[in-house]
This record gives C-alpha cells, sequence and structure tokens, in this order.
C-alpha cells in the first residue's frame, strides 16, 4: 500500500457523512474505497437495519446498471448486504470541481461538454443521481466518472431528471463564479448532442420552473 | 413597551400581553373541541372564536395588569389559518387597534412559532424543526428570511396524527393520544419510511397504518410504529440538513414538540454533530397568544406596521415570503 500513501494506516476514514462513513481501505493490494451506512441510535433496530440494508442494495444496484448502459462509475467489488456496506474501486484523479480550478479554459470546456454526455446518456439510459454536483464527478484524465449515487433513483420524469440539471447548476454557480456560464453553457451543449435540441429545451423549461417553485433557490 | 397578541388561526382563540425584553405578563386561551371522529369545522370554530374572544382578551389585559390604552400595538395571526378563524381574530384585533388608536402589527403564524421557541429557549441562530397540524418544515435563517430545507411533500406531522385518529373515532389534536397509545406497545410492525433528501412524506405512512389496524394488529402496535417510523422520517431529514447547513443548535417547535418520543430521537441524533437539542417550553408548543404576541413586538420594534386596510386575512401565507428585519443573517 505504501506506493499510494506512504505510512498512512488504513482502513482510513476520509469522509463523515449525515448518513455513511467513507473509508479508505485495502482490497487485495489495491487502493479501494468502502462506503458503510452507519446504525441510527434513533431508530428501533428493525428499522434501521432494514432501512440500511435495501438502500445498500438499491446503491449497488444503481451503479450497476449505470455500468451496463456505459457510465463510467467505479466497479463495485464487494457487497455487505448484513453490514449495509460495499467497497468498490479507488477512482484516481481528481473531482470535477478541483480539475475546473486548474484546467485551461480550452479544456475547461472540454470537460464539461463531456459531463453533459455522460449525464444525458444516464437519464437516456432510465436513471438520475439526485445529487449531481461537481465534487460527486471523478476526472481520471478526462474521463468522466460518476460518484454517490445514495440519493438516485431509477426514473424517466422530467421532473428528476430537472433536480439533476438545477443541483448541478447550483454547484458550478457557488464553486466557479467566474466562468460559470460558460462551463453550464458547455453542459448543455453535450447533453443536447444526446438528447437533440427539442429535449433539452424541455429540460431547460423544467429547471426554470422548478428554480421558480423557490424550495431550490440559492442560499445568500 | 407592550403588545397584545392576538391568535386564532385554528382551534385556539388565545390572547397575550408580552413586553420589549420578552416578558410575558399573560398567556390566555380558549380551544374549540371537535367532536371525537371529526376534525376542526372552521365555521363552528369560528362561531367559538366569536364567543369567547371578549373574555380572553379582557382576562389577558387584566392578569397583564395592562389598559387598552398603554399598549404600543396590537399583533394579530393573519395567516396562515383556516379563514373564517383568522377572520375572527382579525376582527377583535382592528377594533382594539382603531378603539385605542394603537397601531396593528400583522404576524405570520408560523413565525410565531419560531420566535416563541427562540425567546423561551435562548437559541440564537438554531436549525429549526417546525412541527405543527399546519407545519412540517426545517428552516435555517438566511438572507433576511427564513428558508425552507426540507418539508412534507404532502401532510404535515399533526395532520398525520390527526387524521389517523378521526378514522378511528379519537378526538383530535390526537399527538397525547397516539403518544399514550404507543407507550404502550414495543412491538414493531412494518410501515412504509419514506425519506426524499430533506423532504418527507406522510401520506403513504396514514394509508398503510389505518390498513394494518384493518387487517387486525393492535391500535398501540400500531400507534407504536407509526410514531417510530414517522418521527424518525423527520430526524433523519433533519440530520440531513444539520450535515449541511452546519448549525450547533437544533430548536423543536410548534404543537407536536410536545411528543417526547420525537424530542428523544432529535436529541440522540445531534450528538456526533456537536450540536444542542433545543425544546420549546411544553406550555407554549401549542397555539398560544404568546407567539403572535412576541413576534409582533419583534415586528413592532422594527417598524413593521399595517394600515388597518392592509390587514385582510392571507389563509397561505408562506412564512419564507416574511421579511425579518429584525434577526441578523450573521449569527
Amino acid at each position: 500500500m505504501s506506493k499510494y500513501l506512504g505510512e498512512a494506516q488504513l482502513p482510513k476514514l476520509i469522509y463523515r457523512g449525515a448518513e455513511a462513513e467513507i473509508y479508505l481501505q485495502d482490497w487485495y493490494g489495491e487502493l479501494a474505497v468502502m462506503k458503510n451506512r452507519i446504525p441510527k441510535p434513533y431508530r428501533v433496530h428493525e428499522l434501521d437495519s432494514t432501512i440500511r440494508r435495501n438502500r445498500t442494495l438499491h446503491e449497488t444496484n444503481l451503479m450497476h446498471e449505470a455500468r451496463k448502459i456505459g457510465i463510467p462509475v467505479p466497479v463495485i467489488q464487494h457487497l455487505d448486504p448484513e453490514e449495509s456496506s460495499f467497497i468498490m474501486e479507488y477512482v484516481h484523479g481528481l473531482t470535477l470541481k478541483e480539475e475546473l480550478y486548474v484546467l485551461p479554459p480550452q479544456v475547461r470546456r472540454k470537460r464539461c461538454i463531456e459531463l453533459g454526455r455522460v449525464v444525458a446518456k444516464m437519464h437516456e439510459g432510465g436513471l438520475v443521481h439526485g445529487d449531481l454536483t461537481i465534487s460527486n464527478v471523478i476526472s481520471d484524465n478526462g474521463k468522466l466518472f460518476l460518484i454517490d449515487f445514495g440519493l438516485g433513483d431509477f426514473s424517466n420524469e422530467l421532473e428528476d431528471r430537472g433536480v439533476d440539471l438545477l443541483l448541478l447548476n447550483r454547484a458550478m454557480k457557488s464553486t466557479h463564479v467566474k466562468f460559470h456560464e460558460e462551463i453550464f453553457g458547455a453542459f448543455l451543449k453535450g447533453y443536447s448532442t444526446v438528447v437533440g435540441r427539442k429535449n433539452e429545451a424541455d429540460i431547460v423549461s423544467k429547471v426554470h420552473e422548478i428554480e421558480r417553485r423557490g424550495r431550490y433557490s440559492e442560499r445568500t | 413597551m407592550y403588545c397584545l397578541g392576538i391568535e386564532s388561526t385554528a382551534h385556539t382563540f388565545g390572547a397575550s400581553v408580552v413586553t420589549q425584553e420578552g416578558r410575558i405578563l399573560s398567556d390566555v386561551r380558549d380551544v374549540y373541541a371537535s367532536k371525537p371522529g371529526t376534525g376542526i369545522h372552521p365555521r363552528e370554530a369560528a362561531d367559538h372564536h366569536s364567543e369567547v374572544a371578549a373574555k380572553v382578551v379582557s382576562d389577558a389585559l387584566r392578569e397583564a395588569g395592562v389598559t387598552g390604552g398603554q399598549l404600543d400595538g396590537v399583533a394579530v395571526a393573519l395567516g396562515p389559518g383556516l379563514g373564517p378563524c383568522l377572520r375572527v381574530g382579525a376582527t377583535v384585533a382592528r377594533a382594539i387597534a382603531s378603539c385605542f388608536g394603537k397601531p396593528i402589527v400583522p404576524v405570520n403564524h408560523a413565525i410565531g412559532h419560531i420566535e416563541i421557541g427562540t425567546l423561551t429557549t435562548g437559541a440564537l441562530d438554531p436549525l429549526v424543526v417546525l412541527v405543527s397540524g399546519g407545519h412540517t418544515a426545517i428552516l435555517a435563517f438566511s438572507g433576511g428570511k427564513w428558508r425552507v430545507f426540507g418539508e412534507t411533500e404532502d401532510i404535515t406531522l399533526g395532520n398525520l396524527y390527526d387524521m389517523f385518529a378521526r378514522e378511528i373515532n379519537l378526538p383530535s389534536p390526537a399527538g397525547p393520544q397516539v403518544e399514550k397509545l404507543a407507550s404502550k406497545s414495543a412491538n414493531f410492525v412494518p410501515l412504509p419510511y419514506v425519506v426524499k433528501g430533506n423532504d418527507v412524506s406522510y401520506s403513504g405512512l396514514l394509508t398503510a397504518s389505518l390498513a394494518r389496524l384493518r387487517s387486525g394488529a393492535s391500535l398501540e402496535d400500531v400507534c407504536y410504529s407509526m410514531q417510530e417510523v414517522s418521527c424518525s422520517m423527520l430526524t433523519e431529514a433533519v440530520e440531513r440538513s444539520l450535515a449541511y447547513t452546519r448549525k450547533k443548535e437544533v430548536l423543536l417547535t410548534g404543537g407536536v414538540a410536545a411528543n417526547r418520543v420525537l424530542q428523544k430521537k432529535l436529541a440522540d441524533m445531534v450528538v456526533p454533530h456537536d450540536a444542542v437539542p433545543r425544546v420549546v417550553p411544553q406550555q407554549y408548543t401549542g397555539d398560544c397568544g404568546a407567539q403572535v404576541a412576541w413576534a409582533g413586538m419583534l415586528a413592532l420594534r422594527a417598524g413593521e406596521t399595517a394600515e388597518i386596510a392592509d390587514t385582510r386575512v392571507r389563509p397561505k401565507w408562506r412564512l419564507e415570503d416574511v421579511k425579518i428585519p429584525w434577526r441578523s443573517t450573521a449569527a
């Protein structure tokens, strides 16, 4: 393991969210990531274990489906429903959020067009991500992996697709103010190459409609 | 400074006098009781309010030792609520204000729940969990307004208990009854648990709970399970909002804040987030004049008064539309 992490001890906690903990760990000599849904003291045991188990299965199912339709997602290496955890490959690279800070404008634009294609393909394949931000995209030298399907679903609803775009737009706006319009524009360009101009226009007007409802309005 | 507050949004007619420092000098109320198996009938509730209004208001002034002439403003909850009920409170407030020549202060009832919560618990910049018959919402203050981070997509938590109770002929508000029945069981029967991001949905839980009952499960078991599922769902949604906003206080307020199971779950949840739970005292959980009087006092001090002509009731007044000039964003 030293080739990746120097003297770091594995497993190593790298992120604690509201629902799950993410660990870096060893998987037969390769670096891997474990997502573990932690028990909640406020739920009765029977309810808690059912929820954690079902969500783990749902998430890994979505990742499996995504892979089948050609969306780059980490390979699932191990699934343990009883422990509500799974192990997946560690994707090398930067999050798109980080990468956008350092890329030259031409490449930056190319990345966002590619993200548009990937997301459109996912939507056409009947999947929505549910928490689509540039922190949940990892760029392995330009190959874009989508991660964290914890809030994802099987859906062909325009509404659910619209929420994906809205969340992405908001994430781009909050971290890359200066070229936010350029990168979201590039994203839409890539998106429309897959779904067509008409469908792209429909989803953009849906995004505006959701925004007007105010539920997802910008925090200031 | 003294502010009189008048509450009449639903089943309660209440009046209260508070001082500028937030001392509650009186808090008088008379609650319309619906017949078991029925909900609030808006016209009957309004009739009730008309009958008790004069006594409740004069008791509130007498207990406070304040005369109408000494008031600095008359606050009234213009919404959200039931139209016929709201109109009683609005009429009473207009009459008192014009009789004594005092400014009238429109108050949003939900803002009243939040402000009575911060006053009585000392919470400074909390994530607010507002639970009542009319609201189930997770809120944080930002940009001069209370923003909704999560809420119910259909019926409220109070509504869930009331509608369940109505079907089985219990009187409403039914929260305390459901909690009492639930405390007699520890046998969990599976029911649908629906959390979508920071939002919850209770309508399927209501249908499934009634179906369980009809298919032979005991009332105690269903109450226990429905309470467990509904409160756990909300607690999870609050936890997501808490992780996102990184607030250090969680304020539970509104009628269903009296539920001890919900209180316990929130208290357990906040521990790993280094946040503290704050719960509005029992006597201010339900609708009361004090919540209107205090929110009114804050608005009055900020100069938010209205002409009589602009005091029409607002049955669907959303709390995120209310400007809050008395609270600073950078708390």
